[in-house]
């Protein structure tokens, strides 16, 4: 048996032995998954034993290194892993913008003492973090950021706003981009701190969306003491560090085009085949049946483009412009997929809420309306197509 | 999966590209194309490329070939693609011989298979019977008479039919048109009495043919594979055929984007480069996006059929239906970033263009392959 193989076998059988029989019937909504933090609200018993299981043996985070709490996988294993859990429909322990954005910069950027300090939290799920970047003047001209950090020996004093802070409302900590310098260009004045959403001077005010929730914020910074010790990297030197952490927010937010995490409830096919109904085993309208192959089609090529990028990305290189491509497509794609699960569902896809509609149908409505935001946040498609013009195609400005 | 070209298959593809670029550059298309040359490409280049061991990289090492994958012949097919190279080696070496290797007996095989090696045989593959791409519409027949089959019946869109030397005919022996079962596959010596074969001059400038069958007769023993099972043959041969095609259509789609690309780097308007408007950026951004995405699926495509994996006819028509789509988009872009001179004969340009609507329609526009890649998926 292969190396391979036999950690198959063995990482089977512990998922058999620590997967929770309840934690094991796939999502319905990617809203479901579990995001840690210090309050344990909204967690039942089951995700909480299932992070908690998951988060000690690293596989929160499989590929990082394990003198940091990680998971130590090769990629290899890592796939093999994902295979085993969506196979047994057990959705990720851990979902969190400390794995998918800040751990992957702090593991490149941040002090030794820094990363001991806050990757094992990240890994077992104990922080919650929250992404201060934009602020209402500053949204795809994000490096004209405002929100001031002011030296003041022993510590810093943070003074401004940010706005569309995912989920301020429940995170612990904030990783946020400051100006620490007025007197140089926009680029090179940002620094990149870390700090306690508990601390004096930090409030927090949802902002309601069209899908009706609220995951994002706007977030006013009064009088912030920070202590020096959070700063990560060179003073001046945050803008390479937030670049990089949106080429990790932008692969995450393009990865939304594979679909759900941990696999669907129930396949797309047979949803489709539902709602538009069947003649001998196929879709009846032959043109519903012609954009839904189209749409597994884009959905089977960017996938096989996501599995080409890490198959030349295996050398070690960290993710380059290439990102760019997947939150273009990905979002994009996303959002055709909603467009066309609306159409398919017809006046099923039309209900707010209460009787006469699935929770099924329901949450597909609310997940359609989020779509909106996927191919803004991170940095809007025409960003995208901007930096791909830029640095992939070399068009002159 | 390869997703990633080894060193090996890299080297291939510039080896390819470099011999294509000093021996059959553009303008050597051009020459073919206004000469009204009666074959219609060049015997002497496809002679060099028999030298270089092309015609049979697929091919068993017994028959004179190299024995590798689908995935090196198709870097080749890129090369071609790129330089629009017109020779029949798709029609000869994955077409005729393609139905040959799959289902020939050992004797067809040894004979064929070899002299299609050396560059001394060409084959084609006679099958489509209508204005579209449908394999089992086939009405042709082919009536036991004795000892012979007689075949009758019109083909169309016979690619490189007229140059030739022997004909794998797609004929019915059972059935009606449109059932997978029935059908027979015989091998037609170009030359028999009965076969007429008429050169049609395509947009492209590439060479394809009408073939008109009045009883020919044929011997049992050119029958390919087995009586009534064709379509066992047939539907891998249409398969790897397609994913090659696709390899030809990315080569054609990259050149086109890099030209398109080049111009709007030089080309000045306003009193700058026009390649610095936005509005060309994102288009420009948006036909890479459409490349890589068409790039990655003909890579798992061609892996597919090289493994043999089960879904490889189902990742072959996603690749297809991709390229097509992709390759139209970015030859139209192309032609309008060019203005007025995209327009002209003059320019390249076009060539591609043309070149491409053939490759689209050729084993099946997209949605023909939308609604087999339905099927397959079970819906």
């Amino acid at each position: 048996m292969s190396d391979l193989e036999t950690f198959r076998q063995e990482a089977r059988e512990w998922l058999e032995e620590n997967c929770p029989p309840s934690m094991r019937q796939g999502l319905a909504s990617n809203e479901e998954v579990e995001w840690g933090g210090r309050a344990a609200q909204g967690r039942t018993d089951d995700k909480k034993v299932w992070l908690d299981r998951m988060g000690a043996k690293g596989w929160t985070c499989p590929t990082w290194p394990a003198e940091y709490g990680g998971g130590g996988l090769s990629k290899a294993e890592t796939k093999v892993l994902h295979q085993e859990l969506s196979a047994m429909k057990a959705p990720p322990a851990l979902t969190s913008f400390g794995i998918s954005m800040l751990g992957p910069a702090l593991l490149e950027y941040a002090s030794e003492e820094q990363k001991k300090k806050f990757i094992p939290e990240i890994v077992q799920g104990k922080i919650w973090w929250c992404q201060g970047y934009s602020e209402p003047g500053s949204g795809s001209d994000l490096a004209s950021l405002q929100t001031r950090a002011e030296d003041k020996g022993d510590h810093f004093l943070v003074n401004g706003q940010k706005i569309w802070t995912s989920y301020a409302d429940h995170a612990d900590w904030i990783f946020c981009l400051v100006r620490t310098n007025t007197e140089v260009p926009k680029h090179d004045g940002i620094s990149f701190l870390l700090f306690d959403m508990a601390s004096p001077g930090v409030t927090v005010s949802p902002i309601q969306l069209i899908s009706g929730s609220s995951p994002f914020c706007q977030t006013f910074f009064q009088d912030v003491k920070v202590p020096k010790e959070n700063l990560i990297g060179e003073m001046g030197g945050g803008w390479t560090i937030a670049k990089r952490l949106l080429q990790h927010e932008r692969s995450m937010i393009g990865g939304m085009g594979l679909g759900l995490a941990g696999g669907a409830k129930r396949g797309l096919t047979e949803v489709v085949k539902e709602y538009a109904g069947e003649t001998d085993g196929r879709i009846s309208d032959s043109l519903t049946r012609d954009q839904f192959s189209q749409l597994r089609m884009d959905m089977q090529a960017f996938a096989a483009t996501t599995s080409r990028s890490a198959a030349e990305a295996k050398a070690g290189k960290p993710p380059g412009p290439a990102s760019s491509i997947f939150k273009l497509y990905g979002t994009e794609l996303n959002k055709r997929r909603y467009e066309f699960m609306m159409s398919v569902l017809g006046t099923q896809a039309l209900g707010w809420e209460g009787e006469g509609f699935t929770s099924e149908e329901l949450s597909g409505t609310r997940d359609w309306l989020r779509s909106y935001g996927n191919s803004i946040e991170g940095g809007t498609s025409e960003v995208q197509l901007n930096i791909i013009a830029k640095r992939v195609l070399g068009l002159p400005d | 999966m390869a997703l990633v070209l080894t060193e090996e298959q890299e080297l291939l593809k510039e080896t390819a590209h470099e011999f294509i670029q000093e021996q059959s550059p553009v303008s050597e298309f051009r020459r073919l194309r206004d000469s009204v040359d009666e074959s219609g490409f060049d015997r002497k280049l496809y002679a060099q490329m028999a030298e270089l061991g092309w015609m049979g990289v697929i091919y068993p090492e017994e028959y004179g070939g190299l024995d590798l994958g689908y995935l090196e012949l198709g870097q080749i097919f890129e090369e071609c693609g790129r330089g629009l190279v017109a020779q029949p080696l798709l029609a000869t070496v994955v077409l005729g011989g393609g139905c040959i290797l799959e289902g020939g007996n050992d004797l067809q095989r040894k004979d064929i298979l070899t002299q299609i090696s050396t560059g001394d045989r060409l084959l084609s593959l006679a099958f489509q019977e209508s204005a579209h791409h449908n394999p089992y519409g086939i009405s042709t027949s082919a009536e036991l008479s004795g000892n012979h089959f007689v075949l009758s019946g019109k083909k169309t869109f016979v690619l490189d039919g007229h140059v030739a030397d022997q004909i794998v005919v797609v004929a019915r022996t059972s059935g009606k048109a449109g059932d997978r079962d029935g059908l027979t596959l015989f091998l037609v010596d170009a030359g028999a009495e009965g076969v007429t074969v008429n050169r049609t001059i395509m947009l492209d400038g590439r060479n394809a043919a009408n073939v008109h069958l009045d009883a020919v007769k044929v011997e049992k023993a050119a029958v390919i594979g087995e009586l009534d099972a064709g379509a066992d043959v047939l539907d891998p041969v249409l398969d790897r055929a397609t994913a090659i095609l696709c390899c030809e259509m990315m080569g054609t789609l990259s050149e086109a984007f890099d030209k398109a690309l080049e111009y709007l780097k030089t080309r000045e308007q306003f009193g700058v480069l026009i390649g610095s408007f936005q509005a060309l950026k994102h288009r420009a951004a948006n036909m890479f996006v459409e490349s890589e995405l068409s790039r990655s699926i003909l890579l798992d495509a061609l892996s597919a059929v090289d493994e043999g994996r089960d879904n490889s006819a189902q990742v072959v028509s996603c690749a297809k239906a991709r390229l097509n789509d992709s390759l139209i988009l970015i030859c139209n872009e192309a032609v309008q970033m060019f203005g007025g001179i995209g327009v002209t004969d003059e320019e390249d340009i076009g060539l591609y263009l043309k070149r491409a609507r053939v490759m689209a329609a050729a084993f099946g526009d997209s949605s023909w392959h939308r609604a087999r890649y339905a099927s397959l998926g079970g819906y």
